[in-house]
């Protein structure tokens, strides 16, 4: 089965690469092994954590960085398209490359952001909270969402807050099952005439605040439920992340296949892609799981199939290495070497993954192949939990090599 | 790691990293608060079963084996197959009156194909609906499949067989129950289609039921006895040269995945050989070894519903790749979601009301979309989209069939 390109990983990456190809007329073939990373996702999009610009600290990383193959004009260039790539799709983005705004965590404490979804909370200044008071809305029973570490949090910087706790007697029927009481099983019953009631309840309940703050239990599967809620209910709403899984991730994920399925993208999930035929330095063809003998050919292959979580990368007990088609990967040698003992440190293993050159195209056995280019979170050279660069790294090196591949 | 084949013993769970992310799948999950769910009920569960079968817990019951969870775990947990060895292994409930109705579809079958237009009839009648609801908990809002007079077998060794020899290639049908008992005419459609590419098609010397419906409901020796009578047959037919096609990816699935995951039957032989008839056909129109020519008259605006095994074996691309082929298609894919029948699942009075919320997104997508047909590869999505969203679902075989220009096809394939 022939293909102009195949992208190996389904998460957010891969579909950037996808979603750009497409959009310029590609046919293309998405392989994904499992659901990704942005499951888990807090809300808000890093480019690089740190107070101010972070453009000013991306130019001071080593040559070895992603962003640094980049060069900091062409990440200006792109990360100015990424709100309308997303606003494409019906998915809001607020916040500037040029300054970092700021998320509240589920612990109350703030950390840079790039790009934050219209519905979350967004400070702008780490020194001037948008409210005095605030009801912060819990659901009963539900254990992933901790309102009064979010009280203390804000507390500490001069905002007061009432927790008011709701219970709807659909809800209650969740409580019969604790361990099911998740975000997204609660977000699959809020909706219709019960998102009536929750804005009813919560207009009851919390009085006379500045905003009320909830968490992101509403919107799995389209996000009018949020739009819903927001205009029903007098104040203003405005989400906090809860434990994974994440609703708004998920809806994220739902809306980009979405539309590379509409562009016209195959999108094979729970297949995984197993080996691949070389003819000198080109890829001509990769083997699945599912599939047998047949062979996926294309002209362009794009490896975007995440970091140790996501098995894009795996550490045997000797090494490092790369699954799917045996790439050259960059990694300390030894396994002493792979971790650092202060677990509060920077750990090295976090930037082991896929070695490319400038163009990021990959590497086997000291070759450099031509016609495989590797993006997001499998690449090497960056620590996206120390730094905060994970979706930055992803959407910026995607939306790359989309442009180098349609060259 | 190696596949480990001849045991149920699916060491997978030990790879589960906690995520969650498999119950946000789970159909059954997210409409009935009773069920545990795919984390707790397979890889959390069985740790503790391993030490104490006392862990059992019979809400085990609920779970549909759609494998959703299997297809959206990051780390390749086999969470189904856990939950269902977990079921056939420690489950103390004994399969009643009904399980033995409801898993024996071929027993069932030839019963009811003597006597179907009485069959037909009485299974369609109120009264006896209320009873069978009553004495055999099969809820009576549910539709009953209606028998054919004919089996697909009568069919083809009266009107087909002779001239299969006449071609030069050839493959082996595993017909299924519901081809033999119920819907005779989707067999027919596969011969006629696969004739006009030029291939004979021959039965398996001995066919019986896969066993989907004896699995499900803990029936597992008896589905062993009768996967093992399959194996020999597919045995059979690959060693003279004959590939081994279907057109249900519900009965595929089970030989090709269940058999050694759940009934420890080692299939790697011959497992490659064992095809839906849309891969097989769509890959030999791929290689340029066969060419299909189609009516110009027809027109019809069809969506594809990926049933749940289609989805873990992967294959919808190659039935819908087909579809799009023809150029009369309006084509629309409806977005991959389980119908809530889940086979024997959904007639049990338990569980149709689950059954139906389960579909409800489902349905609702598809009454939105005016189309004039559904496509799909199953046959109790068949009848669940058919009761409950009220629009013809065919198979893909059937549609190429109907929209194929046979003679041309045939001159094409000479
Ligand atoms: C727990 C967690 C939370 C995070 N939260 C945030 C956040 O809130 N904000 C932020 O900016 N960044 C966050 N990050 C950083 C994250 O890495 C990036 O934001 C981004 O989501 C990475 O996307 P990716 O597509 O490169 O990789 P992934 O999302 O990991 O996707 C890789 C995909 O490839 C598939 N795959 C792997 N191998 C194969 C194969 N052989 N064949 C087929 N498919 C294969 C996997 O199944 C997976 O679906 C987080 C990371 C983690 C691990
Ligand atoms: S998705 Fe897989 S890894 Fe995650 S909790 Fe479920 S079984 Fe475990
Ligand atoms: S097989 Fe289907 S019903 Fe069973 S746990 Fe997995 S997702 Fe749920």
């Amino acid at each position: 089965m022939k293909f102009d390109t195949i992208i190996i990983g389904g998460g957010l990456s891969g579909l950037v690469t996808g979603i750009s190809l497409a959009e310029a007329g590609q046919k293309c073939l998405i392989i994904s092994a499992g659901q990704s990373a942005l499951h888990f996702f807090s809300g808000s999009f890093e480019l690089y954590g740190c107070d101010g610009a972070p453009l000013e600290s991306i130019a001071a990383l080593d040559a070895t960085h992603p962003y640094s193959k980049l060069g900091v004009e062409q990440i200006g260039r792109l990360a100015e398209q990424v709100p309308q790539f997303f606003e494409r799709m019906n998915i809001t983005l607020r916040g500037s490359a040029l300054r970092n705004h700021y998320r509240l965590t589920p612990l109350g404490v703030l950390k840079p952001a790039w790009l934050t979804m219209d519905e979350y909370v967004r400070v702008e200044s780490a020194d001037q909270m948008p409210w005095s008071r605030v009801a912060i809305c819990d659901i009963a029973g539900f254990l992933d969402f901790q309102p009064d570490f979010l009280a203390s949090g804000l507390a500490g910087r001069g905002v007061e807050s009432k927790v008011v706790t709701i219970s709807l007697p659909e809800l209650e029927r969740l409580r019969n099952n604790p361990t099911e009481m998740r975000a997204t099983n609660i977000a699959k019953v809020l909706s219709d005439d019960v998102l009536v009631r929750l804005a009813q309840k919560i207009n009851d309940a919390c009085g006379d605040v500045d905003a009320v703050l909830m968490p992101t239990v509403v919107g799995l599967l389209e996000g009018s439920a949020v739009e819903q809620l927001r205009r029903m209910v007098d104040r203003p709403v405005q989400f906090v992340a809860t434990m994974p899984p994440s609703v708004p991730g998920i809806r994220t994920q739902i809306t980009l296949r979405k539309r590379f399925q509409e562009l016209g993208g195959v999108y094979m999930l729970g297949d995984t892609a197993k080996s691949g035929t070389f003819d000198g330095d080109r890829l001509t063809s990769i083997r699945t799981a599912n599939h047998g003998a047949v062979e996926f050919e294309a002209d362009n292959f794009v490896l975007a199939s995440g970091s140790f979580f996501s098995h894009g990368i795996v550490a045997s007990p000797e090494h490092i290495y790369e699954p799917t088609l045996g790439l050259d990967v960059d990694a300390a040698g030894e396994r002493s070497e792979w971790y650092e003992r202060n677990l509060f440190k920077a750990q090295p293993y976090m930037t082991f993954g896929v070695s490319t050159d400038s163009d990021f195209r990959v590497r086997k056995e000291g070759q450099t192949l031509s016609n495989v280019y590797a993006v997001g979170a499998v690449l090497s050279g960056c620590n996206p939990i120390k730094e905060g660069c994970g979706a930055g790294v992803a959407i910026l090196t995607s939306m790359h090599v989309a442009h180098t591949i349609l060259k | 790691m190696k596949k480990q084949y001849n045991t149920n013993y699916d060491q997978s769970f030990e790879q589960c990293v906690k995520c969650t992310v498999c119950t946000v799948y789970c159909p059954v999950a997210a409409v009935n608060p009773d069920y545990p769910g795919p984390k707790q009920a397979g890889p959390d569960l069985e740790r503790y079963r391993l030490k104490n079968p006392r862990f059992y817990d019979d809400t085990l019951d609920l779970c549909l084996n759609c494998k959703r969870c299997e297809v959206a775990c990051p780390s390749n947990v086999r969470i189904g197959d856990i939950i269902l060895s977990a079921r056939l292994k420690y489950s103390t409930k004994r399969p009643k009156l009904r399980e033995y109705m409801l898993a024996n579809t071929d027993v069932m079958g030839s019963m009811a194909t003597t006597f179907a237009p009485l069959v037909n009839t009485s299974l369609s009648l109120s009264p006896v609906k209320k009873v069978m609801d009553r004495v055999l908990a099969i809820d009576h809002h549910r539709t009953m499949p209606s028998y054919s007079s004919q089996k697909f077998e009568t069919w083809y060794k009266r009107h087909a067989r002779a001239e299969q020899e006449s071609f030069a290639r050839g493959v082996s049908y595993f017909h299924g129950c519901y081809v033999n008992y119920n819907h005779p005419k989707q067999g027919q459609d596969l011969v006629k289609v696969l004739n006009a590419i030029g291939y004979g098609v021959h039965l398996l010397q001995k066919e019986k039921c896969c066993g989907v419906a004896l699995i499900s409901n803990k029936m597992k020796a008896q589905a062993r006895r009768q996967a093992e009578v399959n194996m020999t047959s597919i045995r059979e037919s690959v060693a003279a040269g004959r590939p081994v096609l279907t057109t249900s990816s519900t009965c595929t699935f089970t030989m090709r995945d269940e058999y050694p995951h759940v009934l420890g039957i080692d299939n790697s032989d011959v497992r490659e050989q064992i095809v839906l008839a849309t891969k097989f056909i769509f890959e030999a129109v791929d290689a340029g070894r066969v060419k299909l020519a189609f009516r110009e008259d027809y027109r019809k605006r069809i969506a594809y519903h990926t049933p749940c095994h289609m989805e873990k074996l992967g294959w919808s691309i190659y039935s819908t790749s087909l579809l799009r082929m023809i150029p009369g298609v309006e084509f629309v894919m409806l977005d991959s979601q389980c119908c809530g029948i889940a086979g024997t699942y959904g007639f049990k009075r338990e569980n149709y009301s689950y059954s139906q919320k389960i579909g409800e997104p489902l349905f609702r997508q598809i009454k939105s979309l005016g189309v004039d047909l559904v496509a799909t590869d199953c046959e109790t999505c068949k009848w669940q989209i058919e009761m409950s969203a009220g629009v013809t679902v065919e198979n893909p075989i059937s549609i190429l069939a109907d929209a194929l220009d046979v003679e041309q096809t045939m001159k094409l394939n000479k």
